[in-house]
Parts: structure tokens; C-alpha cells; sequence
């Protein structure tokens, strides 16, 4: 239960972080560690070198400008879920943080951290493809920015290259009167989840609606639920659409079976979870 | 190649690289060379002694690493030590008077019965009393204790004495 051995560098510089990461095919980067020093304690997880980027200048902005909420590389998960901007800008985002781990894990662990991890369980991922977020990375070539649905491609697994440093998340300022809500079934408060949805909702008179649904614990990613926004956008959310979407996002489930819950129950899950989203989101739309 | 092959000793002690850590603990200042990979729960009671901090799973569920970091409670054994240079760190150590008097917090988790074995307290504590601490308002529903308390687990009482105990301690500081 000891990390095995590795080299330590601590930059403050950007570009020297880069080429610390570049330098070694094996190097990793250590953001809060909440979920790279457990892989390293129980050797899941071996670098060479760990480039630790907390010290590195520009990367511990928080702001909120021209619709979007940028989130710095070293932003915690705690100060953004407890920002008041980002909860007048976005009041999904709080909803969903009280369900990433616990407290004393949220004041070290960061955003973008959760991110490039990519659980496919995890909810901030699940956020950034419900939101069509983006990341900007940086690397030896230059800076790019990449969408939220191109970025998370498999469980832990992202398209940022291995010698890239994603410098930022944005997620986008709710338009106003936009509904929202997170649903959420885990076993122990805190754990990820077996199942959750979030739901953003826009009427627009004369439809179709704007809907945007996601979920994650369900498949090897976040996914959204396209279909289900499809039926619910086009008929009104009588109850018939309702029971129509439950019953389409269904098929959306694709984690076999595990030790927590097969592969029939996360879809009863699922099923249950995106009805309370949408009735929850529904009552606060405007 | 065969599996079998007798290969070269291995040698007794890695060789680490070893880099200088300075940080606060209990409000002392300190500098020590440590090998880069010890976790901030290991260099607290290995080159501290402070044993107080207590080593359960080391893999950040159980949480009776907890410490306060720069004021906010965080998994010692999910920190490297060097993550914590330049910073302030508590122990349970710090928390009682120097004269052995208990803080309040102490106190009511022995009037509640809020442990038995004790193995998971100073995690507790140094988790319950960051939150007393942080400025945030202090939520006293039960959902909103065991939203605070669910980071730390603990196996001998079932957790109605440490709710009790958070109650009274708050009461006791005045908090809301
Ligand atoms: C007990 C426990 C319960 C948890 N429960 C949940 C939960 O319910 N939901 C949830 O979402 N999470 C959960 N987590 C994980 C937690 O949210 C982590 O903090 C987060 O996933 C990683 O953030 P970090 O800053 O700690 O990243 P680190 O642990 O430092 O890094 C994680 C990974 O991302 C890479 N990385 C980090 N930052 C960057 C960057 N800027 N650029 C490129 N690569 C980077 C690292 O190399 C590493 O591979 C839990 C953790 C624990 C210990």
C-alpha cells in the first residue's frame, strides 16, 4: 500500500510542466491526487515521474464571462460548489457536486482532475457532455480545445494525448429560465454512482422544447440520451412522452453486469431516475 | 528465457530520491528530507511521531487519516507529503489544550458515547471541527450532520453518539 518509485517535479511555469510530461512516456500528472494516490498506493498506477501542477501560475482561476464558467486546472471541487457566481450562473453544477465523494475529499480533489480521470461513473464528466462543455489542452504542439463528447471515449480513458496538460474546463451559463436537475442512486452517500441523470429544460412556445439529458454508471462513458430528448422536445411532456422516454433511454444501458447491480436493474434505474429529473427540471422551468 | 532463472539480489533498500519538505505542523515550523513518495500520513507519524493520525485503508474511504490542511479538512494518506510543502497542518495532537484539557468537540464525543475502539476518532474530529471552523453555516438536520459525517467511517458505534456529540459540540460552541 506504498506508491512504488517514481521522480517528483513541481513547476511553476506552464510550458516547463509540458516538457517535464513530454519528457517521460511514463510521466503523469498530479492534480489534487484524490484519485491518482489511491491508484498509486495500491500500484494500479506506476509513473516514472509525476509532474505535480499545483504550484504551475494561471492554472487556479475560477470566472464566469461571456456565458461561459471557466474552470482553471487546480480549481477544487469545493470552491467551485461553493462559489456564488458559478451557483447565479449555473445551479445544476451545485446540485451535482454534493454527490462527488465527500467533503474532505471535494477541498483536494479538482474539476478538471475528475475530468481527465473520466469514471465512467463519475459526475463531472457526466455534467460536461449533458452541458456540451469543452477542455482546452495544452501541449508541445500548441493548444486546443476539445468538445465534451469527443474528449470522454471509454472509461478512464480521454482523448487528451499523453503529453498534454488540459488547462481548463468551461461549462456554459444556463440561459435563464432553463429548468434543471440531478437524480442520482448510489448505495453509500459519497460513493459514484450506480446510476444518474441530469436534465436541462428550455420551453419554447409552439416546441419543440430544448432538452438535454445525460447519464453515467450506465455505460463505458457519459452518454446522453438522445432519444428520450427527442420524444420528450416533440410532444410536451404529456405522459405518455414521459413513459415513452423512460422507456427509450432503457436501451442506453450497456455496463454488464457487476458486483453492485446487473444490467436489468440499472435500466429500472434509469428509467426511474430520468422521470424525477424531468419532473423535477419541468417544476423549475420557467 | 526461463522464469526460473536465478536473477541478482535485489537490494535492501531502494534507492529513493529524497527531497526537502518544509511545511507547519501544529504551528511549528520544519524542514525534513524525505524520499518523494512518502504520503503526508507516514512522514506525520514516521518522521513526527505524531502518531495520532491514524492509518485505516489507505486508499481514502475510511477516513481516519483526516487532518486539516491549510485550515480544511483532507486524506493525509491521499496526500504526498510533498503536496503539503508550504503549508499548514493540524493533527488531532493540536486540538486538545496543552494542559490536556479536551475542546469541546473532544469532550462531547465522550459524553455521547461517540466512540468505543477509538481508532476512527481523530478523523472524525479533525473532519467535524474543519467544518465548525470553515465559516460555512453549520447544517444541524440530521441529514445535514451525516452529509458532513459521511466521509469517515467508523465500526464500533453506529454513528447515533458521534450525531449526538456533533449536536452538543455545536451547541456548545454556539454554532449555527
Ligand atoms: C473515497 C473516494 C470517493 C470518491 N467518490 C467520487 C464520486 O462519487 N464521484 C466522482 O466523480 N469522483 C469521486 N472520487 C474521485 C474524486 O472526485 C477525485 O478528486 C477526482 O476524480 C480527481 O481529481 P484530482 O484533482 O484529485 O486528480 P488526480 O488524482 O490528481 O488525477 C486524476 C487523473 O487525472 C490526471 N490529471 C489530473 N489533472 C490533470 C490535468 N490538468 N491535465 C491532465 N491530466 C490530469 C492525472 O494524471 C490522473 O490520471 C472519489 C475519490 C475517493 C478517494
Amino acid at each position: 500500500m506504498k506508491p512504488s518509485l517514481f521522480e517528483y517535479a513541481a513547476p511553476r511555469k506552464l510550458d516547463e510542466a509540458v516538457a517535464l510530461l513530454a519528457g517521460d512516456p511514463s510521466a503523469m500528472v498530479l492534480a489534487g491526487g484524490q484519485s491518482l494516490v489511491p491508484a498509486l498506493n495500491l500500484r494500479l498506477a506506476a509513473p516514472g515521474r509525476l509532474v505535480d501542477i499545483q504550484h504551475v501560475e494561471g492554472l487556479h482561476a475560477l470566472s464566469v464571462a461571456n456565458g461561459w464558467i471557466s474552470v482553471g486546472a487546480m480549481v477544487r471541487h469545493r470552491t467551485l460548489e461553493l462559489s456564488p457566481e458559478v451557483q447565479r450562473a449555473n445551479p445544476l453544477i451545485r446540485a451535482a457536486m454534493a454527490h462527488v465523494a465527500h467533503i474532505p475529499i471535494r477541498t483536494r480533489g479538482t474539476v478538471v482532475g475528475s475530468l481527465c480521470h473520466a469514471d465512467a461513473a463519475a459526475e463531472m464528466p457526466m455534467l460536461l457532455v449533458l452541458m456540451d462543455g469543452s477542455v482546452v489542452a495544452q501541449g508541445p504542439q500548441g493548444r486546443r480545445e476539445i468538445a465534451a463528447d469527443a474528449f470522454f471515449q471509454f472509461h478512464l480513458t480521454t482523448a487528451r494525448a499523453p503529453d498534454e496538460i488540459v488547462v481548463e474546463a468551461r461549462f456554459p451559463v444556463l440561459p435563464p429560465g432553463t429548468g434543471w436537475a440531478f437524480e442520482e442512486f448510489a448505495r453509500r452517500r459519497g460513493d459514484y454512482a450506480l446510476a444518474a441523470v441530469g436534465a436541462l429544460i428550455r420551453r419554447r412556445r409552439g416546441g419543440p422544447h430544448a432538452v438535454a439529458l445525460a447519464a453515467c454508471g450506465i455505460a463505458s462513458r457519459p452518454v446522453r440520451l438522445r432519444l428520450a430528448e427527442k420524444i420528450l422536445a416533440e410532444n410536451d411532456f404529456s405522459e405518455a412522452a414521459l413513459h415513452a422516454a423512460a422507456e427509450a433511454a432503457r436501451d442506453s444501458v450497456t455496463a454488464p453486469d457487476d458486483a453492485h447491480a446487473t444490467t436489468a436493474y440499472r435500466r429500472h434505474l434509469l428509467a426511474g431516475l430520468l422521470r424525477r429529473a424531468v419532473a423535477a427540471a419541468l417544476s423549475r422551468a420557467q | 528465457m526461463s522464469r526460473g532463472k536465478i536473477r541478482r539480489p535485489l537490494p535492501e533498500v531502494s534507492a529513493d530520491p529524497r527531497i526537502a519538505v518544509s511545511l507547519t505542523v501544529n504551528g511549528e515550523a520544519l524542514t525534513r528530507e524525505v524520499s518523494v513518495r512518502t504520503l503526508l500520513s507516514d512522514f506525520l507519524r514516521h518522521e513526527l511521531g505524531l502518531t495520532g493520525t491514524h492509518v485505516g485503508c489507505e486508499h481514502g474511504v475510511c477516513g481516519a487519516c483526516t487532518v486539516m490542511i491549510d485550515g480544511v479538512a483532507a486524506r493525509s494518506c491521499l496526500t504526498l507529503a510533498m503536496q503539503a510543502s508550504g503549508c499548514r497542518v493540524r493533527t488531532i495532537e493540536s486540538v486538545a489544550a496543552e494542559d490536556g484539557t479536551l475542546h469541546p468537540l473532544q469532550e462531547a464525543f465522550r459524553d455521547c458515547h461517540a466512540l468505543q475502539c477509538g481508532y476512527c476518532t481523530p478523523g472524525f474530529i479533525m473532519n467535524i471541527l474543519s467544518h465548525f471552523e470553515s465559516g460555512e453555516p453549520v447544517d444541524l438536520s440530521e441529514e445535514g450532520i451525516r452529509d458532513v459525517l459521511s466521509g469517515n467511517l467508523c465500526r464500533c458505534t453506529g454513528y447515533q453518539g458521534i450525531v449526538a456529540a456533533y449536536r452538543q459540540a455545536a451547541a456548545r460552541l454556539a454554532l449555527r
